[in-house]
This record gives C-alpha cells, sequence and structure tokens, in this order.
C-alpha cells in the first residue's frame, strides 16, 4: 500500500489524455467563445451573445453601471459555469476510464507485466479507485480554474479597453471562495459516486470481453423485468426502492454533483433541493448544505455497496486474467 | 526426486483443468538454484500453464512453493525476487521508457536504475520514446534491461525471443549469461527454437499432455542419450536394441538410443550427443497424431 503515490502517478501517466486534457479543452471552449464573442461585439459594435449559463452582456452592463455586487455574483456564476463544464467532461472520462482500468491491460497482456512487479491487486485496484475519486476531479478542477484566471484576464482587458476598472468587479466576486467550495466537493462527490466506481470496476476485472455492454444492459434489462413483473402485479421494486434510481446510480453517480439533480440520478433529488440560488451562486455550494448529504441513510448505503463492489472486483483481479480476444 | 531443502521451485502433484483438457496432470519437480532450465514441450502440453503457476497467474491444484512463497496468496512478495518476461506483447503501449524506469524503480526494492541506463546506452532507446514506438526487438532489449537491472532469485522466460530476428536473439541471451546470470540466480526458460539455448541450458524438463515426459541435467542427457549412424547393413542390429527413434540420412540410419552402454553402440557405428531437438523430436512421437 506504500506505493500508491506512485500508482496514482501511473493511472494519471497512462489517462493524461482524460484527466487532464479532456478538462482544459472542455473550459477552453468557453475561453474560445469568449474571444469570439467580444470580438464580434467589438466589430459589430453590438451584443457579445455569449450565453452559456452567464451573460458576457449582463457582465459588461453590470460593471459599467458600476453594480458590484451583480458583477461579482455574474463571475461567480461564470466560475461555476467553468468548474461544471469540466465536470461533464469528467463524467465521461471516468465512466470509459474505469471500464477499461482493469480490463484494458488485461486485452493487451500488459497486466502480465504490471504482475511482474512487487504490486499487490489490492493496491492496484484501489489506486484506481482513487484516482477516479480523488486525482481526475482535482485535476479538473484546477484546470476549469486555470481556464478561469484566463477569463478573468479577457474581461479586464475589454472593459480596460472601454475605460472600464473590471478589477472592482473581481473583487466582489468569490474566486478563491469558489474554488474552495468547489474542492469541497470532491470527497461527497467520491463518496456518492462510490457504487458506481465499484460497479464499473468489477465488470472491468470480471469479464472476458465487452465490460460496457455487461455495465449498462443488465441495470437496463433489470428495469424491464421489473417493469413487467410490475405489469403482471407480481412482487416487485416501487414506491420507495425506486429501482431506475438504484440503478440510475450504479452508472451515472460518477458524475459529480450528480445528488444536486432533483431529477435523473439522484435518489436524493426528492429530499435534498439544492438548486442554484441565482442572487448568490456562491452560496449554492455552501458546505453546510453539501454536507448535509451525509446525513442520508442513502450515501451511506451506496458506500457499503461500492466497497463490496470494490472488494469482488480485488478477488477477480487476483484470479482473472486471460481475455475472450 | 528428492525434495531438496534450499530447491528454489518445489511442486508436487500440480493440477490444472480447462474444461475437459488437463494442462498440468499431476506434475512434480524441483529445481536447484544456480541453474537455468529449459522446459520443452509442444503446443498445448502445458509449458505456459506451469509457469504461470509459478508466477501466482492461475489457480492451481497441488503444492507448489517458490522461494518458500504460496505464489497463489503471496504473489507480491514473491515479485520482489522473481522476474517475468513473457513474449514481446507485454511492456504496455502507452508508457514512456522514462515512465517505466521511474515506476519499476519506485515499486521494486532491489531495483539497480543505473544498471538498467547503462544496458540501455548500448541500445538506440532514448529515455523519451513510447513503447509503441519501439520495434519489436526494442522492445525485448527494454524489457531485459529492466529486469537485468533487479537482483532477482529466479527469472522465468516464457518465449522471450517470439518473432525477434537473429541479431536480437543471439544477443538476447549473451547478454542474459554475461551480464545476469551467476551462481544465486535460476533461469527458467521456454522456447521453440531449442537450438538456440541448448548450450546455455544445465538442465531440460520436457512437458508432453500435462505431464513430465524427462527431467535431466544436461550431464545426464548426454551420459543417457547417443546417436549412431549405421550402415544399412546393421540396421536390423541397431533396431534390436530398441532405439527411441530411427532416421534415414544419405542412405545410412540415424538411431536414437536411451541407456545403451556406448561400447555396444560404438561397434554399430558412429556416435554422436544427440541435439536437444533430436531428442525432443524422439520423445514427442505422435503428440499431434
Amino acid at each position: 500500500m506504500n506505493n500508491i503515490p506512485l500508482l496514482l502517478k501511473r493511472e494519471y501517466w497512462e489517462h493524461r489524455g482524460g484527466f487532464l486534457w479532456t478538462p482544459v479543452w472542455m473550459t477552453g471552449v468557453i475561453l474560445i467563445f469568449t474571444v469570439l464573442g467580444i470580438l464580434s461585439a467589438e466589430v459589430l459594435g453590438s451584443n457579445a451573445h455569449v450565453h452559456v449559463g452567464f451573460s458576457l452582456d449582463e457582465l459588461r452592463n453590470h460593471i459599467s453601471a458600476n453594480d458590484l455586487a451583480e458583477a461579482g455574483n455574474a463571475l461567480d456564476m461564470a466560475q461555476l459555469v467553468f468548474g461544471g463544464l469540466a465536470c461533464v467532461g469528467l463524467f465521461f472520462v471516468l465512466f470509459f476510464y474505469l471500464l477499461g482500468a482493469l480490463y484494458d491491460d488485461r486485452r493487451d497482456r500488459s497486466v502480465l507485466f504490471w504482475k511482474s512487479l512487487p504490486v499487490t491487486d489490492t493496491a492496484t485496484v484501489v489506486s484506481k479507485a482513487l484516482s477516479a475519486m480523488l486525482v481526475a476531479p482535482i485535476i479538473a478542477f484546477a484546470a476549469a480554474t486555470a481556464a478561469y484566471v484566463v477569463f478573468l484576464v479577457l474581461i479586464v482587458l475589454w472593459a480596460g479597453a472601454h475605460g472600464l476598472n473590471a478589477f472592482p468587479a473581481i473583487l466582489a466576486a468569490h474566486p478563491l471562495g469558489m474554488l474552495g467550495r468547489l474542492l469541497l466537493t470532491v470527497p461527497v462527490n467520491a463518496m456518492w459516486a462510490l457504487p458506481a466506481i465499484g460497479w464499473l470496476l468489477f465488470w472491468s476485472a470480471y469479464v472476458r470481453s465487452k465490460p460496457f455492454l455487461w455495465a449498462v444492459l443488465i441495470p437496463f434489462f433489470a428495469l424491464i423485468a421489473n417493469w413487467w413483473l410490475g405489469k403482471l402485479g407480481a412482487p416487485h421494486f416501487s414506491g420507495d426502492l425506486n429501482l431506475a434510481a438504484i440503478l440510475g446510480r450504479l452508472l451515472f453517480s460518477i458524475a459529480p454533483g450528480s445528488w444536486i439533480a432533483s431529477s435523473g440520478s439522484g435518489i436524493l433529488g426528492n429530499h435534498v433541493r439544492m438548486g442554484l440560488d441565482d442572487d448568490h451562486v456562491v452560496s449554492s455550494l455552501d458546505p453546510s448544505r453539501v454536507y448535509s448529504l451525509l446525513a442520508e441513510p442513502n450515501i451511506w448505503i451506496g458506500a457499503v455497496a461500492g466497497v463490496a463492489l470494490l472488494v469482488a472486483a480485488i478477488w477477480f483481479r487476483q484470479r482473472r486474467i486471460e481475455t475472450a480476444s | 526426486m528428492s525434495a531438496t531443502p534450499n530447491a528454489i521451485v518445489h511442486a508436487r502433484n500440480l493440477s490444472k483443468s480447462y474444461g475437459p483438457l488437463k494442462a498440468l496432470d499431476g506434475v512434480s519437480f524441483e529445481i536447484e538454484p544456480g541453474r537455468i532450465v529449459g522446459l520443452i514441450g509442444p503446443n498445448g502440453a502445458g509449458k505456459t500453464t506451469a509457469l504461470k503457476a509459478i508466477l501466482g497467474l492461475t489457480d492451481f491444484e497441488g503444492e507448489l512453493s517458490v522461494l518458500g512463497f504460496d505464489p497463489r496468496t503471496q504473489r507480491a512478495q514473491l515479485m520482489e525476487h522473481v522476474c517475468f518476461i513473457a513474449d514481446v506483447a507485454v511492456l504496455p503501449r502507452w508508457i514512456k521508457v522514462s515512465e517505466a524506469i521511474e515506476f519499476v524503480a519506485g515499486v521494486h526494492p532491489r531495483f539497480s536504475r543505473e544498471k538498467c541506463e547503462a544496458f540501455l546506452a548500448h541500445t538506440k532507446i532514448q529515455p523519451t520514446m513510447r513503447v509503441r514506438e519501439l520495434s519489436k526487438g526494442m522492445i525485448v532489449q527494454l524489457h531485459l534491461a529492466l529486469v537485468m537491472a533487479i537482483d532477482a532469485r529466479l527469472l522465468v522466460l516464457d518465449e522471450p525471443t517470439l518473432g525477434l530476428d537473429i541479431l536480437y536473439r543471439k544477443s538476447f541471451y549473451e547478454s542474459l549469461l554475461s551480464d545476469y546470470f551467476d551462481e544465486n540466480k535460476t533461469i527458467i526458460v521456454t522456447t521453440h527454437q531449442v537450438e538456440e539455448i541448448e548450450h546455455i541450458l544445465t538442465d531440460l524438463v520436457f512437458i508432453r499432455d500435462g505431464k513430465i515426459a524427462l527431467a535431466a541435467t544436461m550431464d545426464e542427457v548426454g551420459e543417457r542419450y547417443a546417436e549412431v549412424m549405421v550402415n544399412p547393413d546393421r540396421a536390423a542390429d541397431a533396431r534390436a536394441l530398441k532405439p527411441l527413434n530411427e532416421r534415414q540420412i544419405f542412405g545410412k540410419s540415424i538411431f536414437l538410443f536411451d541407456g545403451i552402454e556406448r561400447a555396444r553402440l560404438a561397434a554399430l557405428g558412429e556416435l554422436h550427443k544427440p541435439s536437444v531437438a533430436d531428442l525432443f523430436v524422439a520423445t514427442m512421437k505422435g503428440t499431434y497424431a
């Protein structure tokens, strides 16, 4: 287990493209839109028309009207959008990372190299889970923060070109507070995602081929079977034991902040309403609200299930090497 | 075979089945330190299964201890003292040479970075290259550099030179002998190119249908087996001594004998030491029939 830091580094080496470059490009796209919007506004003398969760035009109006509280709030919203977009990328990256983590090296037989080194299978599986829980999200938020800093520079230059000073607006915003709050969601996200991490790693360690089909089709058919049993009037999952929500959690809880959603994958949706507060964006991620999730039994039940799946993944990692191909 | 306390590998009644196929069928053997053991067998005879069992890469029935460890449950500890090179494809293709060195140096307590870099300095491999950019031969050189820099007690080679040209194959075994092997190390090697490793082996194990067909030191092999080139008029006499094998060359018959007195054989014709390849062919007669 004392190899864990190096094993995490190994995961980063292999998945630099997903862990680093995906959030860089995802957030880079907003920067490109911002630059294009500013240029077209300057050339055409009209509005920038950049609307990606925040409006560049509103932000400019707030700054020029010296409405600092509003401008600061708009900047916070922009920062949240950068973080959120990195999280969207993170969901896809983690989904395929986890499905391949214990499968790809068996398929190309490089598992024989990894297994020829004095590293326990437990340490290997734990390093992959930790990469998904902590390393990739922290890198994603770091990339989002870097992009946001570039965004602020663009805003300052643009405002300066019009004789406006954007610094008071930045001072009215809460960049460090927002960053801290985004980072504080990482442990909660990680714990909430444990069932999905365990589920995907389990299939990755277990299957001889096509981990994606197993991991996705089994919940899908379980759902159909359950619906069918319900139609027949036979015993089935219903009411509080919402099977769709449970199975959705197995697949989609690696989406950061999926516990916020009131629909879709979040079972908690009905209990915890944490919609974004447009007037005070920064308070939406208040740690006391985020960590109130830990009072819900659901997150603990899911974590136990996730750990059980991880133990099963370790068991198969010790025994299964061959793939069908 | 008697159990010796300092044996590197100690196997009793090893069995492993894949469905109806018995890859290993109650195999017992010992491997002593300081030996270079050639494990030779036809395709599907159970060589790779035996190696996988030794390396803790497969489940099996029976009793097996490698350097005192149980490979099934103590793979990670075992791998501090055992190195393994399988055929060329097993280094991950995405990894950079420098990353591979950093990783092995970090996880392996007995790895010497200096040795590894000194070995690589004799090749065209650069630290910034990725494995996918290397030729097959260079990948094996890299793997060999990583392994030779580890002060391990047992080195397992499973078809290490498969698909390499003759230059790489020669230099592979030369480096192994001159820069790596000593009396404290043991090497187990499987290959189909028997003639290339014949001169470096100290021990020979033939495996067939999951069973050991022959296990002997090379000295014993030299004493037991002899080839005689016999003129046609003496061929009937030779056949009476129950040769293992008979083949024809230039109108003469070449007979392979097991455990017949030298003097009697010399009377029949010209004596030779049989090559491992000929011995193998004779022992494995009818394998695919």
